[in-house]
């Protein structure tokens, strides 16, 4: 009974679905549900924003109108599935689920299916090996190299040396959480300072006892993997518990307004880590003027110009970056999956092309290649000032310790290849 | 006149006591057994397949499992996640410490592996029951999530703690991995929950299935009448974990592929499994697969509805299912608290006088 319902459903759903149109499309795998949605909303915002600001000022790309079609995950992995099988079919050119679990699902379906994964700054470190993860780019940085940047930024401040120091790093109980475990750990060895480890429960509300222990064995830093509705807590109960803020670090998903601001002034002073400065964007008017007032921006409307905001956009202007080197090389502007690729692969971001589209110094300069699939990992350190409700740039892009992450990233990478026969290779 | 027992002699004992007595019944069954293996298969995508199809399938399973425990023997459980991440753990193990071993040996063994774990959790049923039983299988998840997140050898040491299945075939066809054809999938998991179903059916109507609805509608007499409650609560938990554990393998290994233990198999999947044998009906195998597709499709039905066809923000829509959901789930609470199945036995006593009521 059941099973004919579904079958007659099936049909009504096939006949609605309709034919595919000539035009880029661009899936966009949000989240604005869920404990999670702080974090979603904006980078959906962004993201959205940009290509609906190439749709009206430039009539698309190299000539292609670009179609997003947006698709709620809630950042849970089994709606994350459903929406990926459920835009696939459209066409769709590049996938940026912003979700480190649901990357992890994708990863072997996308290579299967031939669409270009971009996990910027999360997902699965190990694919900046590109000769492993032919279909996955997690240009310009991934985890190891923000841990990487972290401690680096440390050694730093410490005059080059952190042997005997404490760092505590509290991390979102998940694949998310988890990924920098083992850099810091070589990283701890390689500097001598002590690790010590405290997980997080998704959604992350509940912390005390984490922070109670934090009080008990007074870290000298503490670094944080936290996304979503955690940082706020995490935030709140370190200035409970009067740990001084200029010593508790975030990762580039912990380090956005919103993070911050409900602790109030008792978050001056808290540091993340960033791989796009929040600055006054000549491209952030340009979107102003031709969406948002001209009605078409995603969401609300109220998160233009924020850290994540400006993330969602840089994010759309690799991927439109891509498909611009994709038409170029191949000739054609209704490229495939397939030639996108090759765009994200011949990636080269400059300085003078950053400047170009309005965005200058967003990111860090970097070339893509086959073998490296990771960009530059450079990041930089931000603070946040309560007093005037701004993030402040500290330093430069700082460069990771490639010594370290690098052959992390080779065993990593052919350890996934040998569990599934991938023999290493360029396309 | 279209369905009714009536005429409907039977004359040898095994005619009598077969699975599906009623004519009208058999011949339903076998239309949709000739549906879902002879048409569906030609006709579905990795969208049908992975978005409604295959996750309708497993949660049929994991439905029938709880249904089993909580429906017919009664004992309230909220450790359904946790069980099914057994199920996957188990699954898991045995897929890449014995590669050479068919899939189809590991998901049982997964299923047997869950049900030894699940009677050792329905222990304390002997001593406590209703609510405070509740609290003990709630315990159970905790406890079960914990222990997969916190011992590395449980997920091989992987950098991330994900676990993920390897490449697997039964008969030259991919049914694990990112190459599995949508058919493949969906077969494997239909083939699952046939042999699961009509287990179910057939130990629910035999002895076994007997004595779980005694001690279920009262303990103290069922026991003075000789039904051994030790025995028949522990077969209970055993039965029904080996069910979810079935489901958890699959759901790991066919459906998702990669699983992260917190966020697939948290309490949530719990109280998912729970509410669909509560809006199905309690005591009920088709009640199992109503109530799974029901919490299935009404999801992705509304984003049709909603996204594709109205064009409403994606938010909105989000918010709105959960606002649905958890009005339908107490609308069916109070006007039916019988589930589906209920609707369906009283369509039936309908059909018993189409078309001439009295």
């Amino acid at each position: 009974m059941t099973l004919k319902t579904l079958a007659a459903m099936a049909l009504a759903g096939a006949m609605a679905a309709g034919p595919a149109m000539a035009e880029l499309v661009i899936p966009d795998l949000s989240y604005r549900t869920g404990p999670y949605a702080a974090g979603g909303a904006p980078f959906s915002d962004g993201y959205q924003d940009y290509f609906a600001l190439l749709n009206a000022r430039d009539g698309g790309i190299g000539g292609e109108p670009v179609r997003v079609i947006e698709c709620e995950t809630a950042y849970n992995t089994e709606r994350g599935v459903e929406c990926y099988e459920a835009t696939k079919g459209e066409g769709a050119l590049i996938y940026q689920p912003l979700s480190t679990g649901i990357t992890y699902q994708l990863i072997p379906k996308a290579t299967a299916d031939g669409i270009p994964l971009h996990t910027m700054g999360y997902g699965r470190t190990s694919a900046a090996n590109g000769e492993v993860f032919n279909w996955v780019f997690n240009y310009p940085a991934n985890y190891w190299d923000a841990a990487s940047v972290a401690i680096n930024y440390l050694l730093d401040e410490n005059g080059g040396d952190l042997s005997g120091k404490k760092i505590a790093l509290i991390y979102h109980n998940s694949a998310y959480g988890k990924e920098p475990i083992r850099t810091l750990e070589d990283l701890a060895a390689k500097h001598g300072f002590t690790l010590s480890q405290l997980a997080v429960d998704h959604p992350g509300q509940e912390q005390k006892s984490q922070w109670l222990q934090i009080r008990r064995e007074r870290p000298d830093y503490v670094v944080m993997w936290g996304w979503g509705v955690m940082n706020q807590v995490a935030v709140q109960e370190a200035a409970n518990i009067g740990f001084p803020m200029e010593n508790f670090i975030g990762n580039w998903w912990a380090g956005a307004e919103h993070d911050v601001t409900p602790a109030g002034m008792a978050a001056n002073g808290y540091k993340s880590l960033n791989m796009n400065p929040v600055q006054d964007y000549p491209v952030l008017a340009e979107i102003k003027a031709q969406v948002h007032d001209a009605g078409n921006a995603a969401g609300d409307g109220s998160n233009l110009g924020s850290v994540l905001y400006v993330r969602g956009m840089y994010a759309a202007m690799l991927a439109a970056e891509a498909i611009t080197n994709a038409q170029e090389i191949h000739g054609v502007a209704a490229v495939t999956p397939a030639m996108v690729r090759d765009g994200m692969e011949a990636l080269n971001i400059t300085e003078a092309r950053m400047e170009k589209l309005g965005m200058a110094g967003i990111g860090p300069e970097f070339a893509v290649t086959c073998e490296n699939h990771g960009g530059s990992g450079q990041g930089l350190l931000q603070q946040w000032n309560a007093a005037d409700r701004v993030w402040v740039p500290l330093t430069g892009f700082i460069t990771p310790d490639a010594s370290v992450i690098d052959p992390l990233i080779a065993a990593d990478s052919a350890a996934f290849a040998a569990e599934n026969n991938i023999t290493p290779g360029c396309m | 006149m279209l369905y009714r027992e009536a005429g409907d002699f039977k004359t040898s004992y095994e005619a009598d006591s077969q699975t599906f007595p009623i004519r009208f019944d058999r011949i339903g069954f076998w239309v949709i057994m000739a549906i879902a293996f002879g048409v569906i298969p030609f006709m579905i995508n990795d969208y049908w397949a992975n978005a409604i199809f295959v996750p309708f399938l497993i949660y049929a399973i994991a439905a029938i499992g709880l249904n089993i425990l909580t429906g017919y023997c009664g004992q309230v459980s909220l450790g359904t996640g946790g069980f099914m991440a057994v199920g996957a753990y188990a699954c898991y193990k045995l897929m890449t410490s014995f590669p050479d071993v068919s899939i189809i040996i590991h998901v049982i063994l997964a299923g047997g592996i869950t049900a030894v774990v699940g009677a050792a959790f329905g222990l304390p049923s002997l001593r406590i029951k209703g609510f405070y039983l509740a609290v003990a299988t709630l315990a159970a998840q905790f406890f079960l999530i914990w222990l997969f997140n916190k011992v590395p050898w449980f997920y091989n040491y992987s950098a991330s703690g994900q676990i993920s299945a390897p490449e697997r075939f039964v008969g030259g066809f991919a049914v694990t991995g990112a190459n599995t054809a949508a058919p493949a999938k969906y077969l494997i998991c239909l083939v699952f929950l046939t042999v699961c179903a009509l287990i179910a059916r057939n130990l629910t109507r035999g002895t076994i299935g007997r004595s779980w609805m005694a001690i279920r509608d009262m303990d103290i007499a069922a026991e003075i009448i000789g039904v051994n409650p030790l025995k028949a609560k522990l077969t209970a938990f055993a039965v029904s974990s080996f069910f979810i554990g079935i489901a958890g393998a699959l759901f790991f290994a066919v459906y998702l592929g990669a699983v992260e233990v917190g966020e697939a198999f948290g309490i949530q999947k719990s109280f998912l499994v729970l509410f669909m044998v509560i809006i199905g009906g309690l005591g009920s195998i088709f009640g199992s697969f109503a109530g799974a597709a029901f919490l299935v499709l009404l999801p992705v039905a509304l984003k049709v509805i909603g996204v594709d066809l109205l064009g409403w923000p994606t938010d909105l829509v989000a918010h709105l299912q959960l606002v649905i959901v958890g009005a339908l789930i107490m609308f069916f609470l109070i006007k039916e608290p019988h589930g589906l199945a209920q609707l369906w036995r009283l369509t039936k006593e309908k059909l018993r006088l189409w078309p001439f009521p009295y």
